[in-house]
């Protein structure tokens, strides 16, 4: 490994401690109250002094994410087969999904409480609502971006239309489908946040409603900095499935200089 | 009288209008007729319904107008007993070169219930077939760590693994260099002498569909029908030196000037 090699990984690490000093450098220098901007070190005593219901409320949120996310996952991978599959479906339903992801989800909370009551189901379906539109999209995507000579050669053999789904509309849609999870996955954490700030007594989202409430602001801070750590994780895990399942489609040197 | 295994009668077809006569016509009144184990080449200036022809000879696309027969039978859906190459070798990038040549036996019957039960057996068959194109050795490798002109080897070899009757070539080897496609030509040559299939190799090069042809077929300028019908002669096995005879020049030029014509 050479030098350059050792810098691009210690890249991330180094690009978090410097951004962290620059906002703790900040505030001291423009004399910013913590009321206001609380410096990363007020933010870090947020945490020790709040760890157990900061934890607490992190899984909790974690978990609304994950099932909402893992619903998002199956309906928008069938969504997308059956609206890749037929032209007619696909015309039919596409005005209508763009229309549905134009609503903003924070709109549908109120719907889904009078529904469901507060708390985790509205939460569930928030993270849900707001990320399977991407999922769907991309593998439709995938789908309809067969190559018309290769859908001529299974043709010619005498394979059906499920012959040719499954043998390659299907594989060469998962780059398009794995790299959908790392953008629904942290939408799913927006859906979850709004609707436990909205409507919930547990959550990140909560926590930080009432940190706001009372007007302890490193605590908000702290809440956000869970969550963006809890959506990085998530989305490292989904890059991680991604190399793992479509190594073949990604082996391009483009981003490697 | 020898039988036509492949003949289109009198065939028009349009793009556009639902396969109506309003869209545009790609091929008008094109009637062609290829014999068992013939290989024909079809030249054209470009956009005179080529490739239109090599959909209707296959089933991919149906006339209007005029009928399309495969050994004797009027076709209504896609023939199952052709295999095709393109320009691009569209192989499946997450497939190995080896799993890529098993591809239509996945599809095709009787292959396609057996091939658990025989995968040795098929597999044996993909390498020797990859043996003949000079490819020994490469099946396990991804298609995007061949060069081109071995990748274009690895689709013909696709086209020809489950023994088909029929050959459809679309300027499979427009996107090669001159060596690497002189290459190739040999092979498609020994191939053919081999296995005695029908080819029918649509092309832009002249000097490709002398060298390779029974029979070249000239076409108009769009819509497409058949200006001429030339004969090749040349004695076959044929070599490569075969191309710079005069004899083949002449046919060469002469074909060129129908072309030319073609195209005003």
């Amino acid at each position: 490994m050479n030098s350059n090699d050792l810098f691009v990984r210690l890249a991330p690490w180094i690009y978090t401690v410097v951004m962290f000093l620059l906002w703790e450098a900040a505030v001291w220098l423009f004399n910013i109250p913590p009321f206001f901007l609380p410096p990363p070190t007020a933010i870090a005593r947020a945490f020790v002094d709040f760890w157990g219901p900061i934890y607490r409320h992190s899984l909790y949120t974690l978990s609304t994410t994950m099932i909402g996310f893992g619903m998002a996952v199956g309906f928008g991978l069938l969504l997308g087969l059956l609206v890749g599959w037929s032209r007619s479906i696909y015309a039919g339903l596409y005005p209508l999904m763009i229309g549905f992801n134009a609503i903003p989800k924070v709109a549908v909370v109120p719907i889904l409480v009078l529904w469901f009551g507060i708390g985790f189901v509205p939460a569930v379906l928030t993270a849900f609502l707001i990320s399977f539109f991407p999922i769907v999209v991309n593998v439709a995507t995938g789908l309809a971006t067969i190559e018309p000579e290769l859908e001529d050669v299974l043709k010619a053999l005498g394979a059906s239309k499920l012959d040719i789904m499954r043998k390659v509309g299907i594989p060469r849609t998962l780059p398009y489908f794995f790299g959908s999870l790392k953008v629904a996955i942290t939408l799913a954490f927006v859906g979850s946040v709004i609707s436990e700030s909205i409507a919930s007594n547990y959550g990140i989202g909560t926590l930080m409603l009432q940190a706001q409430a009372q007007f302890q602001v490193p605590l908000i801070f702290a809440g956000l900095i869970a969550l963006a750590f809890e959506g990085i994780v998530m989305y490292w895990a989904m890059a991680v499935l991604e190399a793992r399942m479509t190594g073949w489609a990604q082996r391009s040197g483009f981003a490697q200089a | 009288m020898v039988s036509a295994f492949v003949a289109l009668d009198g065939v028009s077809h349009a793009y556009g209008a639902r396969g109506g006569s309003g869209g545009t016509l790609a091929v008008d009144g094109l009637t062609i007729s290829v014999n068992v184990g013939e290989f024909c080449a079809v030249v054209g200036p470009s956009g005179c319904g080529k490739s239109t022809l090599m959909k209707l000879a296959t089933g991919l696309q149906f006339p209007f107008k005029g009928t399309v027969r495969i050994a004797g039978q009027v076709i209504s859906q896609p023939v199952k007993i052709a295999g095709m190459a393109f320009q691009a070798p569209t192989l499946l990038p997450w497939r190995t070169t080896l799993d890529n040549l098993l591809l239509p036996l996945e599809i095709v019957e009787p292959h396609r219930s057996e091939i658990r039960r025989r995968k040795a057996d098929y597999v044996a068959r993909a390498e020797q077939l990859l043996t003949s194109v000079g490819l020994q050795g490469q099946g396990s490798k991804f298609p995007w760590e061949l060069s081109g002109g071995m990748q274009q080897r690895t689709s013909l070899c696709r086209a020809l693994i489950h023994e088909p009757q029929l050959l459809m070539l679309d300027e499979p080897f427009a996107a090669l260099d001159a060596f690497t496609r002189e290459e190739l030509w040999c092979v498609i040559r020994d191939l053919h002498a081999a296995r005695k299939i029908t080819v029918i190799l649509v092309t832009h090069d002249l000097r490709e569909a002398v060298f390779l042809a029974d029979r070249v077929f000239v076409m108009s300028a769009r819509p497409g029908r058949v200006l001429v019908e030339r004969p090749i002669e040349l004695p076959r096995p044929r070599d490569l030196d075969v191309t710079f005879t005069p004899g083949f020049q002449d046919i060469v030029s002469e074909l060129r000037s129908h072309i030319v014509r073609a195209r005003q």
